[in-house]
């Protein structure tokens, strides 16, 4: 199926690339660099969820379906992110996560 | 067909949502259009009265049919093509929500620093619509869609106050929180998805999983799901969010926010681990039963101790709201060893106790919110001491706080102590001796933080003790109604118990 390219490859794709958002996410310095990784993370969960419709049960559209909600749902959260992060930027002129700290103990 | 075939008739399952929709276009509308600016408070009095009407309707339409007797292989309950399962427990749950909606609009009004306008009581009617949904969601599709809703509301909120920087801080810490964890479970769900052959309905999933040779995978996936519910529900180890989010984000709010939200968190853990990792049938079942027990002390534990340290009265309300999770995940515990050991009268008594709990979790913590909420304008501080010599510059409000400390404690008279009551009780029919054990000890630890309030309003002397605190009329009568209600479902909580009972038998079959 698909030129012999067996599904564990495309699941490996997705969790190498799952893993590389997350370290993105709790590594980097800069909200919008954050933001990227989870959408890095979102893709990985489209590449699983298309390659298990393709592989797994092609004739049912619940995967499909998924994962165009799944579009929907990174494009909300990418403009509700980038608001959050003006508001932060006008007040502290910083986007950069470890210079929010004026709330601790 | 796992589902109901499609009929008009099942668009009453989601009348409260569709009503809370239209409710929120229509207080954009009048904040747009009306010829002048509106008066705020009028909108949030449009606001809580539009979610009134819609509550009251839906109990007049939408209450869902009791005593349909399942057959095998289908479930008429569930409709929509099976995104949805109108049951009375997703019903309870939606009752809550909305009561809380209610009194957070309230509240809201005379919260001036957030300058709540249309968009502001827009946005809190669409979290409270997406938390229905969460409760009724019976579709891994239906569960990430309705728990991603809830979340960007609530992550707007939180930073409502732009020009505030604790604000904006709170909303930004929310949101990475958020994202990054519902991202880890969306995660769990496509493997799930993978792992049943293609299936989103929980009970398609289910069948799948229970007859696959998969219990690894399962497990990991879900796992990582739970991550997601844990961060709903600010359980260990994903609450470092709570204390950040409560003590930036506009404070009636949090009071919306510590209590639907969480109950909301509470919805769809109790639905999705008991219908898709169904015990004793499910391999994969025993890795959750037994993951409660932990997950419950731990955060019972780090709830209380951390609170006791706290100055600032939201922070030490935030790791008070992680340890009451502690208590709710006390009666999850005990429902999955009840239903692993099926014996479904033991498990619908532990859903109860949950749904109780949360219910009278919800007065009570909005009771304390709208009074933090007050009482920081009025002194301007945000500390526990600005609640000193309450006692004698706002009696009847001091009264109202001393209410909701001492239920969210557990003393005796007050609500909070028939919910302990009936979640112990839940535990021991399961011969969870050591956790009730645990969960006793750290009541006594919450003694000293909640009676510190206490003995801050009546006790401690401030300068300012002989200039009385005005307090506004909505916020007055929220606190009213909330300590009523506090002491009234005492007197009444056989009644009330019969209500979450049924809800919990309606999960259960």
């Amino acid at each position: 199926m698909l030129n012999g390219i067996p599904l564990y490859w495309f699941l490996l794709i997705s969790a190498a690339l799952f893993c590389i958002g997350l370290y993105g996410v709790l590594a980097r310095k800069n909200a919008i660099a954050i933001l990227m990784g989870v959408e890095l993370m979102l893709n990985a969960v489209n590449i699983n969820l298309l390659a298990f419709w393709r592989y797994v049960a092609p004739s049912s559209p619940a995967g499909l379906a998924f994962a165009a909600f799944i579009f929907v749902i990174a494009a909300a959260e990418a403009a509700i992110g980038l608001a959050l992060m003006i508001s932060v930027y006008r007040n502290t002129r910083s986007v950069d996560p470890d210079k929010l700290d004026s709330m601790k103990l | 067909m796992a589902y109901s075939e499609f009929d008009p008739s099942q668009f009453l399952a989601i009348a409260p949502e569709i009503g809370l929709v239209l409710w929120a276009l229509v207080i954009l509308a009048v904040d747009m259009f009306s010829a002048r600016r509106i008066a705020r408070r009028t909108l949030g009095i449009l606001a809580a009265a539009g979610m009134a009407a819609v509550l009251i309707l839906s109990l007049l339409i939408a209450v869902p049919p009791a005593g349909v007797m399942p057959q095998i292989g289908s479930d008429p309950r569930s409709v929509l093509g099976g995104m949805i399962r109108h049951d009375l427990f997703a019903f309870v749950f939606r009752i809550i929500f909305i009561l809380a909606g209610i009194l957070t609009c309230l509240v809201s009004i005379d919260f001036r620093p957030a300058r709540a306008g249309g968009e502001y009581y827009a946005l809190l009617i669409l979290a409270t619509m997406a938390m229905g949904l969460m409760a009724a969601s019976n579709d891994l599709i239906m569960l990430y869609l309705a728990t991603e809703a809830s979340s960007f509301a609530l992550y707007l909120l939180a930073g409502f106050m732009r020009d505030t920087p604790r604000s904006a801080e709170a909303g930004i810490k929310y949101f990475v929180f958020g994202a990054v964890t519902s991202s880890i479970m969306l995660y769990g769900l496509a493997l799930i998805f993978g792992l049943s052959g293609g299936q989103t309905h929980y009970g398609a999933v289910a069948q799948v999983l229970a007859g696959a040779d998969t219990r690894m995978l399962a497990v990991l996936a879900m796992l990582l799901v739970i991550a997601g519910f844990a961060f709903k529900t600010s359980a260990v180890p994903f609450h470092f969010w709570t204390p950040d989010v409560y003590e930036g984000a506009p404070t009636p709010f949090v009071g919306f926010l510590s209590t639907a939200s969480k109950a909301a968190g509470f919805a769809i853990l109790m639905r999705f681990l008991v219908y898709v990792f169904e015990p004793p049938f499910s391999q994969a079942s025993v890795v959750w039963v037994q993951l409660m027990q932990p997950l419950a002390i731990l955060t019972m534990f780090l709830g209380n101790l951390l609170a006791i340290t706290q100055s600032n009265i939201k922070r030490m309300l935030a790791y008070s709201s992680i340890a009451q999770a502690g208590y709710m995940l006390i009666g999850v515990t005990a429902f999955g060893f009840a239903y692993s050991r099926q014996s479904p009268e033991a498990a619908a008594d532990a859903v109860a106790a949950v749904i109780f709990y949360a219910a009278t979790y919800m007065l009570t913590n909005i009771a304390a919110f709208a009074v933090v909420s007050i009482v920081s304008q009025r002194v301007g501080s945000e500390q526990i001491s600005a609640f000193n010599g309450l006692g004698r510059r706002a009696p009847y409000t001091a009264l109202g706080m001393t209410a909701a400390m001492l239920s969210l404690l557990g003393a005796p008279p007050l609500v909070g102590f028939v919910g302990k009551l009936f979640l112990f009780r839940a535990a021991i029919s399961d011969d969870l001796l050591l956790l009730v054990a645990i969960g006793v000890v750290n009541v006594l630890i919450s003694v000293f933080y909640y009676l510190g309030i206490v003995r801050a309003m009546y006790v401690e002397r401030s300068p300012d003790d002989e200039q009385p605190i005005r307090i506004p009329a909505a916020t007055a009568w929220v606190v009213l109604v909330s300590s009523a209600a506090i002491l009234f479902i005492t007197v009444a909580s056989m009644q009330f118990w019969s209500v979450a009972l049924d809800a919990a038998k309606a999960l259960l079959n």
